[in-house]
């Protein structure tokens, strides 16, 4: 059986691994290649880079980290964050990742999905979006996306924005909810279901994770084919292997040889 | 002379098969030269994308008779994801496409009707309710009898598919390892003679695909 996939996300300022709550109030946590060894042998089954900093300095994206990364770990890992161009993902996927997000560049520039699908391969072209709740009754979904981590709101509505993206060729959603980001308080399960049950590709639920019981929940009543975890393990406090021994007990399919 | 050639036919991002290679020491290069993938001491056949623009490209470069022959030859083979469902006989994708034709067989799109196990956990309405396709993840690959490539790794271990088709041998004896995804258990690794091949990614599955990687560079091609 297909088993969920465990994320670990690792966003990035000047080549040291960060964690802040709602985008904010950022703590040094480690060396990305340590962290990246350290979570690959420890059971997780795909890992996430943001260089979050790229887009705000207009620079592009820490390609020698990149290529350092995939010389030390041989399991699937995406990169995201200061990618502006096609040229940008061709030298990201060239450096050994298995897969590039776009966020505020898609939401920009919509048809560059459509061609680094088409140039690339869908599966390697992921979707990042942060919505937000909202009551206005124009987001028929109750959310709105944003952009430039919540700075910024575009009047797109979260489920329409999923849906096109899917057409547009977006091989992978991953839906990190701007309300639950960094909280620890549990996913957004009715955004992740939402989402997940209404497109035909895989959606990744993101922000909020705090607790083993929260993945259970985000694969089983969220429909999640994927979760991204941070602060749970960056802080030590849960393993890898102790998060998905909770979830075989729970009867959530995960991998359990590495 | 190279000692492991790795067809690069524009089908994908071959980067992570180097980078795997180059971890357990083997000595590798990237090349779009039949002459260079005839001279190989063993040549490996990756790839992602459309089966068309595969073969299109494959056509374009003078590679096919280069494929045909050096798995004639006896030199070890190993074909994945798009290369190992270029070499049955057709593919269903892109409309129906001739392909290789070096296992006989074909290639199948998964069925996207079927209702996910997972769903019927779940309460609320149910939108779609259908397998999401392609399969992207880790599964498992229960061996169905053993192979040098295989040495070392246990049946039922999980390797990372990323796949919307899956091979569908004509000839069961060719299967070597089955995977089971949208209701159908496929063949994701297949022997025949001095080819080995899988649907599945040994470049990006951790250990345990660096092991079978290990295994076939060290494989002389006989069962």
């Amino acid at each position: 059986m297909l088993t969920k996939r465990i994320i670990p996300c690792l966003d990035v300022r000047n080549r040291k691994v960060t964690k802040g709550v709602r985008f904010q109030g950022n703590v040094d946590l480690g060396d990305p290649i340590e962290m990246a060894v350290a979570y690959s042998e420890g059971g997780c089954d795909e890992l996430v880079f943001y260089d979050i900093t790229a887009s705000a300095e207009r620079r592009p994206i820490d390609i020698e980290m990149v290529r350092e990364v995939g010389r030390v770990i041989h399991i699937p890992f995406a990169v995201g964050g200061g990618i502006e161009t096609l040229d940008d993902m061709y030298r990201v996927l060239l450096a050994g990742a298995e897969k590039v997000s776009v966020n505020s560049l898609a939401v920009h520039n919509p048809s560059i999905i459509a061609e680094g699908s088409r140039q690339f391969g869908a599966q390697c072209i992921v979707l990042g979006m942060d919505p937000v709740r909202t009551d206005d009754p124009r987001f028929p979904s109750g959310y709105e996306i944003t952009i430039r981590g919540f700075r910024e709101r575009t009047g797109l509505d979260a489920l329409e924005w999923a849906k096109r993206a899917e057409d547009l060729g977006v091989g992978e959603i991953v839906v990190n909810s701007v309300d639950a980001d960094g909280t620890r308080n549990g996913y957004e399960l009715h955004l992740t279901r939402l989402i997940s049950t209404s497109v035909s590709i895989p959606t990744v639920a993101s922000g909020g994770a705090g607790t083993p019981q929260h993945l259970i929940e985000v694969f089983n009543e969220g429909a999640a084919d994927a979760a991204i975890i941070a602060s749970m393990v960056h802080t030590g406090e849960y393993t890898i292997a102790q998060i998905k021994n909770e979830l075989a007990a729970a009867g959530v399919p995960v991998r359990r040889t590495w | 002379m190279v000692v492991v050639a790795i067809i690069d036919y524009k089908a994908g991002n071959l980067t992570s098969v180097r980078l795997a290679l180059e971890h357990i020491g083997v000595e590798c290069q990237i090349t779009d030269q039949p002459d260079r993938v005839l001279a190989a001491e063993r040549v490996i056949f990756p790839g992602v994308g459309a089966a068309g623009a595969a073969m299109k490209n494959l056509r374009a470069l003078g590679l096919i008779e280069t494929i045909k022959s050096v798995v004639a030859s006896g030199t070890p083979f190993l074909g994945i994801c798009l290369g190992t469902q270029v070499i049955f006989e057709f593919s269903e994708e892109d409309g129906g496409t001739p392909c290789i034709g070096i296992v006989p067989g074909s290639v199948k799109r998964f069925a996207a009707h079927s209702t996910r196990p997972t769903d019927r956990t779940c309460s609320g309405p149910k939108v779609y309710s259908g397998w999401k396709i392609p399969q992207m993840g880790w599964n498992a690959v229960e061996f169905t009898r053993p192979h040098p490539v295989l040495a070392g790794v246990a049946s039922g271990s999980e390797f990372y598919f990323v796949h919307s088709y899956y091979p569908a041998p004509s000839d069961e004896s060719y299967i070597v390892g089955r995977t089971e995804y949208a209701g159908v258990s496929f063949a994701s690794a297949i022997g025949k003679d001095n080819l080995f091949a899988t649907q599945f990614h040994p470049e990006r599955s951790g250990r345990i695909g660096l092991r079978l990687l290990e295994n076939f560079s060290k494989w002389d091609g006989t069962c």
